[in-house]
């Protein structure tokens, strides 16, 4: 598809970001690759320890320094290498090309500025202006993101407002500089349920007004079923499946996504007992030659000790990394 | 009808918080409604879940059923005696008939002590036991929970999230107790290891009848865990069901929105979302008549004026709201 391939605003090729420490090396994210496509929504999922925020850090190059270092693979943005570009230039790139929201909105914002003059800081990046046009842009900035009131509330610090409203305000922020990638990392985690549905229409509607694509990390299924057009599965620094929405839950062909799925419980049906998967994931400082869920896997065989799978394509746009799905299996 | 006794009874619980200003003169000037007469019962063997948003008085209910809270009014039954007037060892031994698992199994064990002295706190400052039935207990209740025996001399912090969790259990376990409160027990844990942790729970409740409330805001947590649900919201209880009924037909309109914002398990379950417009009110001056009128969307004229009454809809079902 010609036409497809232009739209690929965002492309990641086989990075590799590890923590050096003094004993060890944790290798947080371990050659993995995707592309987003503009207005899309992709979904990484994955347990705590996998490497998804790893992945998000790498793309903005906000790694914790001085250990974590990118040691391979490259990162296209409209084309253009990001590692590429020193320290200054990645600053252009942060906020105006790709932002993020972060899952806790009482500690992405500064707690002794009130809002307005944290959206104003924002706004003047993006484009500057004297600080009546700045406010009259925060006023509608808030408004876009439906906020109720939005004059009034512009004086109002972080601690006054809940945190539903606070994730709004941060998402004001990282919109501000008009992005075409925003990077959502858990961002309705620590929200309530009826505010997360709020949440989470509301960044659908933004995308369908601006054409941002999204890349939204989780471990919540519910929320990738009702975001994501593709989804890529992480385990141990790798991606192990990688498909559609609905390829995903209709045919998870990884035995790490399809013990995932059994192990959720559902709300639509009652179920007598949950697939629960055994043991613990393997150190990132210490992985295992083969596969890594070999150890926890219901199939695992001779040669998953042995070798890393290859990827295999179960059809167009869906792949998982199986030695299962090998025709010599 | 077969009645049998509930094992815990919570009659018209209220706790109301007093709101102080000023420094020297300290005055209140009102009441955090935190829990505002509550009545349900957990029988013998059973989960009772409560689900409901932050700030709806969970917790505050589950501490004063700890009694580490004193109610304003109303009060709790354990086996038909009231849980507020126990003394001495009457209240030690209700300290080992009802234990507590909370969310957080990185804050909630003490790092200074190894996990056999952990799991035998609530045996030992409650109960007269000699050295050895104390060890005895500890490795049986290390077994229940699938942790190896010779593990209760590690400490904490060699342990990960879900066995740390497992840690907590086997403490709550090793008092015998006849009631868990369950405050969260998962949402803390990893995707992969809370089916561990809720198939645990669930087979020690098979194997030793003990009673749970389950304290939740995940709805299929709730709906896998629990024989009865109460919904809770700003402080009082606004429909109470078996889990089945509930799920399969919500009839508090706050209980649909509840459900209908619950995110789907598959992406072709996405159904018709009842937006909730404002958030939860604040507790210190909660809306009058119904405290779900203002953000209701089927709201009426009466709805603010009166306070609607519990009406029992089908057998056990109970629903307070004007439309039933």
């Amino acid at each position: 598809m010609s036409t497809a391939q232009n739209d690929i605003v965002l492309e990641v090729n086989n990075l590799r970001t590890y923590l050096f420490n003094r004993t060890s090396t944790v290798k947080a994210v371990d050659g993995i690759s995707f592309f987003l496509r503009k207005g899309e929504t992709l979904g990484i999922v994955g347990e705590s320890g996998c490497g998804k925020t790893m992945t998000a850090l790498s793309l903005l190059q906000l790694l914790p320094k001085p250990a974590g270092r990118i040691v391979g693979g490259e990162i296209l943005l409209n084309g253009e290498d990001l590692l590429q570009k020193n320290e200054e230039e990645m600053r252009q790139v942060r906020g105006r090309e790709i932002s993020m929201i972060l899952q806790d909105p009482q500690t992405s914002l500064n707690p002794v500025f009130n809002i307005g003059n944290q959206l104003m800081e924002a706004l003047g990046v993006a484009r500057k202006d004297n600080r009546k046009g700045l406010l009259a842009r925060a006023v509608d900035a808030l408004r876009n993101v439906n906020v109720a009131a939005p004059e009034r509330r512009l004086d109002d610090f972080p601690h006054q407002m809940s945190g539903g409203m606070k994730q709004r305000v941060v998402g004001a922020i990282s919109i501000s500089c008009e992005p075409s990638v925003i990077i959502a990392d858990e961002p309705t985690t620590a929200l309530d349920v009826t505010i997360q549905l709020q949440y989470l229409r509301l960044l659908k509607d933004i995308q369908a007004k601006t054409g941002l694509a999204i890349i939204f990390i989780t471990h919540d299924f519910g929320v990738v079923a009702r975001m994501c057009d593709r989804v890529a599965v992480m385990y141990a620094g790798r991606i192990v499946e990688e498909g559609t929405c609905r390829n995903l839950f209709n045919s998870p062909s990884h035995p790490y996504t399809q013990a995932l799925i059994a192990s959720v419980p559902k709300l639509e049906e009652r179920v007598d007992r949950l697939y629960s998967i055994e043991g613990q994931p393997p150190l990132l400082s210490n992985l295992p030659e083969g596969c890594r869920f070999e150890p926890r896997c219901p199939h695992a065989r001779d040669r998953c000790l042995a070798e890393y799978p290859s990827s295999f394509t179960i059809e167009s746009g869906h792949s998982a990394d199986c030695w299962k799905l090998d025709a010599s299996w | 009808m077969v009645t049998t006794d509930p094992l815990l009874r919570v009659e018209n619980l209220k706790k109301h918080f007093p709101v102080n200003k000023g420094l020297i003169l300290m005055k209140t000037v009102g009441y955090v409604q935190a829990v505002d007469g509550i009545s349900f019962s957990i029988k013998q063997g059973e989960t009772l879940g409560l689900v409901g948003e932050s700030g709806c008085g969970k917790t505050t209910t589950s501490k004063l059923m700890l009694r580490l809270e004193h109610p304003t009014e109303g009060g709790v039954f354990l086996e038909g005696q009231d849980i507020y007037k126990f003394k001495g060892q009457d209240l030690r031994d209700y300290r080992t008939k009802v234990q507590a698992v909370f969310q957080d199994p990185w804050s909630s064990l003490s790092p200074r002590m190894r996990v056999r002295d952990i799991v035998a706190e609530a045996l030992v400052v409650n109960q007269k036991v000699s050295s050895k039935e104390r060890n005895e207990r500890v490795s049986q209740a290390m077994n229940q929970v699938g942790l190896h025996p010779e593990q209760a001399h590690n400490y904490p912090h060699e342990f990960s999230g879900g066995q740390r969790q497992r840690i907590a259990v086997a403490a709550a376990l090793a008092s015998d107790p006849k009631l868990i409160i369950l405050d969260e027990p998962v949402s803390a844990l990893d995707v992969s290891i809370r089916a561990q942790v809720m198939n645990l729970l669930k087979d020690l409740q098979e194997q030793s009848n003990v009673s749970y409330l389950l304290i939740a805001h995940n709805l299929a947590t709730v709906r896998y865990m629990a024989h009865q649900t109460a919904v809770m919201y700003l402080g009082q209880i606004v429909e109470f069901s078996d889990t089945e009924e509930l799920y399969q037909q919500p009839l508090h309109p706050y209980t649909k929105a509840l459900f209908s914002a619950a995110l789907p398990s598959h992406p072709d379950l996405i159904h018709e979302e009842i937006v909730l417009t404002g958030e939860v009110p604040s507790p210190i001056n909660p809306p009058t008549g119904c405290r779900f009128h203002p953000r209701c969307p089927f709201a009426m004229d009466r709805c603010s004026v009166e306070v609607p009454v519990e009406k029992e809809v089908s057998p056990g079902h109970r629903v307070s709201c004007h439309l039933y």
